[in-house]
């Protein structure tokens, strides 16, 4: 005790002092911090081989050190949950320019896809790919879902996410076989023509709230024939083809002579 | 329809000489009547009949078969489950139709197949009863008017043409009248945005007690400048408007696209410099053409898309249309920041929203 109080205005003390501070804050923050959905998903990920993957197949289009080229645009800060989202869905690479880039068969397994992006997470800070817990759809509330969706999402997707046509060929793809983590960076990210959905705009709570709409009502078809769940589009092509086709059958049959 | 055989014939002659046309057709008259194969092959009527039981019977089947799924898949209130409701709907849908559409196809094929076949000429009567029976119809009518002496007591004349005139009243007057008890067609100029000029709004709701706070849709909380990032979009309606009376008469008039674009790429007029904030624009949701919701924003174009009619407005231009019916651009809501970052509006829209009606200026 009297070692310590002697050597209390020893010259290193403040230092010393400083860096204990330090020290316990950091300390600190690691062990209460939430830790960050990036981190979680992108542990086991190697930035190293995902940069191998991206001079290899990326880096024509987006341009070496993904700084964008005339074709593509810079993918620095765009955050993994982008990346993520566009090559497991096999939007990325893309097969041929056209009005958008279409989901296809991911030609990239989750692992190569986790370590592009984390190549792309060590460019800029960006969204981050969302935890199991931040998409699970049990834990959120499917009719404050239903009313997020409404304003935000269906008249782009459809009341339903069955997906819609947009201007010159783009188009909203149905969201009927999305899974959860993918609605969710598709609202972080906003991905082509979609507008992104900021965590101001809707907090996490309320993206997970939509996702559980999705899911609630995926799978409560009341009968019938649904027809895509396109609405009157869809219905009326029915009628006119399939039902007035009908009703010439019968006439053309009523007014035929029997043999 | 007489068919009887045209007197026409041998009057042909011939048109121009190369033609070859006749100068009118002859009627051709029924075509020889064809015997159909069970007229005169019994085995063959009897196949019909055969054939035409059968589409009874599946017709009876399927009757019975929907009755009895009506009691297999029970939908009372204490049984009732999706699939039960499912189930039960299609048999009994499919029993009713399969029984009704039996019935009609074994007519039709009874009638086509079995019955006499031959053709029968009935011709009309004359339309016309005759000069006699004209002659006395209207001499009863004259009569009548004698009898009634309308020619010389005109006061009755005046009273039934009265009485007669107002008798639909009682039912033209509510018809009219319930179409809408209010005609003021001044608040298609105004919205919820209007700022409250003598202060008196609810200082959480009214920056100052006067100018609106916007707010997110559905959820109504106070949007920051800050929070509104390139490429996001945010739907936006007057902050508190929800607990207020004729929320969705109002709604319907003051939903908002809020949008921030890059100042470098967003033409603004002179006039409109102010009513921007750091690129930041908020426009109408209605659109000016039938007044759906415009609200399919392309951030990469930058352009909304309204799902009715696909009429197109450039957000970085004024909303100005692009592509559609829309004859007119978007009406822009001029907004400010309050010294904590929220947005709010800082004047009603300058023009009226949606549609045009019929004491629009343009």
């Amino acid at each position: 005790m009297s070692a310590l109080a002697r050597s209390r205005r020893h010259r290193f003390a403040p230092m010393l002092l400083l860096a204990f501070a330090l020290l316990v804050v950091g300390g600190a923050y690691t062990a209460l911090a939430p830790s960050s959905a990036q981190a979680d998903a992108l542990d086991d990920a190697d930035a190293g081989k995902g940069e191998a993957l991206f001079i290899a197949n990326c880096a024509t289009c987006h341009g070496p050190g993904a700084v964008g080229t005339d074709l593509a645009p810079s993918l620095v800060g765009v955050g993994p949950a982008a990346v993520h989202f566009q090559v497991t869905t096999g939007r990325m690479p893309m097969q041929a320019s056209g009005p958008q880039a279409e989901a296809k068969p991911p030609q990239f397994s989750e692992d190569e896809a986790l370590d592009m992006a984390a190549y792309i997470a060590t460019l800029g800070p960006g969204p981050a790919i969302p935890t199991e817990e931040q998409v699970d759809p049990a834990l959120g509330s499917a009719p404050n879902g239903m009313l997020l969706f409404r304003v935000n999402c269906a008249m782009c997707h459809n009341a339903v996410g069955a997906g819609g046509a947009l201007t010159e060929g783009k188009y909203a793809p149905s969201l009927m076989n999305s899974s959860p983590t993918i609605i969710y960076e598709a609202m972080l990210t906003g991905p082509q023509s979609m507008p992104g959905f900021n965590d101001a705009t809707l907090t996490p709570d309320e993206k997970r709230d939509i996702i559980a709409f999705l899911m609630e009502q995926r799978g409560t078809n009341p009968g019938g024939l649904s027809l895509g769940s396109l609405g009157p589009v869809s219905e009326g092509v029915w009628v006119f083809v399939v039902g007035l086709g009908a009703l010439i059958g019968c006439a053309v049959w009523i007014g035929s002579r029997s043999s | 329809m007489s068919i009887e055989k045209s007197s026409h014939s041998g009057e042909h002659r011939e048109l121009g000489g190369s033609a070859g046309l006749p100068e009118r057709f002859e009627n051709p008259g029924l075509e020889p009547h064809r015997h159909r194969l069970a007229d005169s092959d019994p085995k063959r009527a009897k196949r019909s009949e055969r054939q035409i039981a059968l589409i009874f019977t599946i017709s009876i089947l399927a009757s019975i078969a929907g009755v009895v799924g009506y009691a297999v898949f029970p939908v009372d209130i204490d049984r009732a489950s999706v699939l039960n409701v499912r189930w039960s709907t299609l048999v009994v849908g499919l029993g009713l139709g399969i029984g009704m559409l039996g019935i009609g196809v074994a007519a039709v094929q009874w009638a086509r197949a079995l019955m006499d076949d031959g053709e029968k000429i009935e011709d009309r009567h004359p339309m016309s009863a005759g000069p006699a029976a004209h002659q006395q119809s209207l001499e009863i009518l004259r009569q009548g008017a004698d009898e009634a002496n309308i020619a010389r007591r005109p006061v009755l004349k005046g009273a039934i043409a009265g009485a007669l005139a107002l008798a639909p009243l009682p039912f033209l007057v509510p018809l009219i009248g319930n179409l809408g008890a209010d005609w003021d067609i001044s608040k298609f100029k105004r919205t919820a945005w209007a700022p409250r000029e003598d202060g008196s709004g609810d200082p959480e709701r009214f920056f100052e007690g006067t100018y609106r706070y916007l707010a997110r849709d559905p959820q109504d909380t106070k949007i920051r400048a800050a929070d509104v990032t390139n490429g996001n979009i945010v739907h936006v309606i007057p902050h508190g408007l929800p607990e207020e009376e004729h929320y969705l008469e109002e709604k319907a008039k003051a939903v908002v696209l809020l949008v921030r674009v890059d100042p470098s790429i967003l033409k603004e007029a002179p006039e409109r410099a102010d009513w921007s904030y750091d690129g930041i624009v908020a426009y109408s949701k209605i659109c000016t053409h039938v007044g759906c919701p415009v609200a399919l924003y392309e951030q990469q174009t930058h352009h909304v898309l309204c799902p009715c009619h696909q009429s197109t407005f450039d957000i970085t231009d004024a909303a100005k249309v692009v592509f559609g019916p829309a004859k007119r651009a978007l009406p822009q809501l001029p907004i400010k920041v309050d010294p904590e970052g929220y947005l709010y509006a800082a004047a009603d829209f300058d023009e009226p929203v949606g549609p045009s009606y019929w004491q629009r200026e343009r």
